[in-house]
């Protein structure tokens, strides 16, 4: 069965609608609980604004994991709650953007500072949602922190590499400078559930971009403890929003508001992703394709799945003219 | 046209020290000689460096929107010549131009940078006449900016590697290039000088009102002997323009011209993986401080929304006054339009030319009707216009506001909308009220406020205190609904080449 059928799967057995007998949640806030004590279970809420809400809906989805066992109820998003996160990301955007970059630079590497310090937590809830081995789902988590890192180095130097000094042929002084684009959608990968939404997400406010990122809709959990992080790192609310559900009823609101600026689909679908670019158009929204050859054979943990030219994708270039004279 | 409002004519400052009434701005005519020029009176596609007539033999008439004669008549493509043409593009990509080294397509385009010098009169001319642009621009401007890209372009074709360093930079194959009638031979060499440099071929289709220095380019490209295929022009309406871009074959499309035309564009190719670059509308502020040079600052404001007949889509169409020097301003500003001297585009004293077409003109009209209808005060200096021909009187509102349409919608015409502010916030927030953002302008005397303004602006081109300047170093294009993507300078490279590298991409 390819990665997608089986996610398309587990999609079938989250559905709400289908009659299965009841079973207990595992905790997946670390280890699954065994022996005599009973364990303290997290509710898994979306982050919006630098809060947790509960969806507006009232409404959940099953998550299960790779194995088929029920993980937890995560809250099932709506076209409001993802418009709710557009207009934090706005109130934000302005200030994050005017942030320094050293100090945006700072607050990358205390991310990963605070995901250091979850490490066995993000740990056991990638193998819980993936289904791989503890080796290579702390290979994962150690790239996903790793990266956070390699993006903090490079808030302060990207505009060097971007930018420009054009030689014009007059007497002007006349530069190029990278700017943050605006408020960005992300629709994270659903298969790569930490390690590829930090991929993308980094690279989008690290210059100064504000984020509602539509998490995987059967792999949501790591996602939404990494909100947990960002809470805790300096982050301004509203810098990052995510939002959990189930993607069919998102992604088009998310694609079609006029207050996104650009829209990273390379997580989604190819089919989705036709069909969002269109959406998107709307407001001339920048757009980011999916891989050529698919996600499925997409090696996150490439040294190619990082590069500076990431964060050009959703910056701006404004050149400037001043003219020189007495 | 029907204004409810006379134009008012208005008198020198005295300082100029004129008896009063007296016109200080008689010029003798001085044509532009045209006997040099030679229109054919058919042009044919040019396909595969041949001129031959669509199939089936289909044409249409391009006039002189100064006079209304007829020029020339053109071609119409089909359907099937646009498939011959992309043909064409695509064989030539696979079999001479991508196997050619750098070096070698950088002369070929140094060839045509060096021939459009050359022959830069003759193309001017031939602008004017077409475009209704004065030929003072076309001779001075748009001419030598379109030899100068295909120079600056020719240099980047063997240097791929250092401008995208770790990247792999490869072209992209055909590229579709559909263009607008503002700035006809200036806009080509934006579309073709990077797309040839970066290693692909094209098929350019100029807007259907100003075919002519299009298919003179064609001639250049004979003259210069690129082979076969490598540059193709095609002519017709819209929808010969959207088969173009959306053709299987067609890898990357490049587009300057209307929002709305734009995201039709956009909408057409999604998930075709093709490409994209729109280059679209704009209705840039225009932001005068009372520090100004106020001299300078009408000059600035006077080149920003009256240069090229408005029909620029950077143009600086509102105009934001700091409350404390509007008086003196619009005195000096309406004194300035006063010596504006509208008429003969190849008229070498002429300022503003003949608007584009009737279409143009109904639509610049239509707008400025609104802003009657909608109570902004109107100001039109009593300047003669040609009897025959698509002219309009330079234009100023004042008393507009945020809501009224002639603040909102770009005119595309030499209409300025004037209003005021009194702090730098409060100029922000009104400059960045649109959903627009290709650029802006700012005056003031102040270092330290000109970098405040210039961050401030969601726009992608500043101009601080100069409007209206282009150089192929520097990189052009827009923010939100003006666009996306670069032209000029490194950034304009980029927009040619896949630059995806490994891992899937």
């Amino acid at each position: 069965m390819s990665p997608r059928a089986k996610a398309a799967s587990r999609a079938k057995r989250a559905s709400v609608l289908e009659q299965r007998a009841a079973q207990p949640l595992a905790t997946t806030n670390g280890a699954p609980a065994r022996g005599a004590r009973i364990g303290v279970r997290k509710t898994y809420k979306l982050y919006i604004g630098g809060a947790f809400p509960r969806t507006e809906s009232g409404r959940s989805y099953e998550v299960f994991g790779a194995k088929g066992q029920l993980l937890a109820n995560a809250s099932r998003g709506t076209r409001k709650d993802i418009r709710e996160a557009v207009v934090a990301a706005r109130k934000a955007f302005g200030g994050w953007a005017a942030r320094t970059a050293y100090n945006r630079s700072q607050i990358l590497y205390r991310i990963a500072e605070l995901m250091e310090g979850r490490r066995d937590q993000f740990t056991a809830e990638v193998m819980a949602a993936e289904g791989i081995s503890r080796a290579r789902a702390t290979r994962n988590v150690d790239a996903a922190i790793d990266r956070w890192v390699w993006y903090a180095g490079w808030a302060d130097k990207y505009p060097q590499m971007i930018g420009t000094v054009n030689p014009v042929a007059g007497p002007y002084f006349n530069f190029s400078v990278p700017e943050p684009t605006g408020v960005v959608g992300i629709i994270a990968p659903e298969e790569s559930s930490l390690l590829g939404l930090v991929s993308r997400l980094a690279p989008a406010v690290v210059s100064g971009n504000a984020a509602v990122v539509v998490s995987s809709e059967s792999r949501p959990l790591p996602a939404v403890t990494l909100t947990e992080v960002l809470a805790t790192s300096d982050v301004p609310g509203g810098v990052v929003n995510l939002i959990t559900g189930l993607r069919r009823e998102l992604v088009g609101h998310l694609a079609g508001h006029m207050d996104v600026n650009a829209l990273d689909a390379f997580g989604a679908a190819t089919d989705e992703a036709a069909t969002l670019e269109e959406i998107a158009v709307e407001n001339v929204k920048r757009f980011v394709r999916p891989p050529s050859a698919g996600l499925a054979r997409y090696d996150w943990m490439a040294d190619s799945a990082q590069s500076p030219y990431l964060i050009g994708e959703f910056v701006e270039v404004k050149t400037v003219w001043h003219p020189i004279g007495a | 046209m029907t204004l409810t409002k006379k134009p008012e004519s208005r008198p020198a400052p005295s300082s100029w020290g004129l008896a009063s009434g007296e016109n200080p701005w008689q010029y003798a005519p001085a044509p532009e000689a045209t006997d040099h020029i030679r229109i054919e009176p058919e042009y044919g596609l040019f396909i595969g460096n041949q001129f031959a007539p669509s199939k089936p033999r289909k044409t249409f008439t391009v006039i002189n929107p100064a006079t209304e004669e007829p020029l020339a008549k053109v071609a119409h493509a089909s359907r099937a010549d646009v498939h011959r043409a992309v043909g064409a593009a695509r064989e030539a990509h696979r079999s001479s131009w991508s196997k050619l080294p750098g070096r070698e397509r950088a002369k070929y385009l140094y060839r045509i940078a060096r021939i459009l010098q050359e022959r830069g009169r003759e193309f001017a001319v031939v602008e004017s006449m077409n475009s209704g642009k004065p030929i003072k621009e076309s001779r001075d401007v748009d001419v030598p900016l379109a030899a100068a890209h295909f120079f600056y372009y020719a240099g980047w074709a063997d240097k791929l590697e250092y401008a995208f360093p770790n990247r792999d930079p490869r072209s992209l194959g055909v590229a579709a290039q559909v263009i607008p009638w503002n700035f006809p031979i200036l806009m080509l060499a934006w579309k073709i000088a990077p797309a040839l440099a970066a290693g692909n071929t094209v098929v350019l289709k100029p807007a259907s009102t100003t075919p002519l220095t299009a298919y003179l380019f064609a001639d250049v490209v004979r003259q210069a002997d690129l082979p076969p295929g490598v540059v193709n022009i095609i002519t017709g309406p819209g929808e010969i323009g959207m088969a173009l871009v959306t053709h299987p074959d067609v890898s990357k499309v490049a587009f300057t011209g209307s929002t709305a035309v734009g995201k039709m564009i956009a909408r057409a190719l999604a998930g075709s993986g093709k490409k994209v670059t729109l280059e679209l509308g704009g209705k840039a502020a225009n932001i005068v401080f009372d520090d100004a040079p106020l001299d300078q600052a009408i000059e600035g404001i006077v080149n920003g929304i009256y240069f090229n007949q408005g029909e620029v889509c950077c143009a600086g169409s509102r105009l934001f006054v700091q409350e404390s020097v509007y008086e003196p301003l619009i005195d000096k500003l309406k004194a300035r339009l006063g010596t504006l001297r509208v008429g003969d585009p190849l008229d070498k004293n002429t300022d503003i030319g003949a608007i584009n077409s009737a279409g143009q003109l109904a639509k610049v009209q239509e707008l400025v009707e609104s802003g009657i209808a909608e109570g902004a005060e109107i100001f039109q200096p009593d300047c003669e216009l040609p009897t025959r021909g698509f002219f309009f009187r330079p234009t100023l509102f004042t008393g507009v506001s945020q809501s009224h349409r002639i603040a909102q919608e770009e005119i595309f015409g030499p209409v300025l909308s004037v209003l005021t502010f009194r702090t730098p916030d409060e100029a922000i927030e009104k400059a960045n009220n649109t959903p627009y953002g290709l650029s802006a302008g700012v005056w003031t005397e102040k270092g330290s406020r000109i970098f405040k303004m210039v961050s401030a602006m969601r726009a992608g081109v500043v101009w601080a205190n100069t409007f209206n300047r282009f150089d192929p170093t520097s990189p052009f294009g827009g923010y939100k609904e003006s666009g996306y993507g670069r032209e000029g300078g490194i950034h304009g490279l980029g927009a040619y080449l896949d630059l995806s590298g490994g891992n899937g991409r």
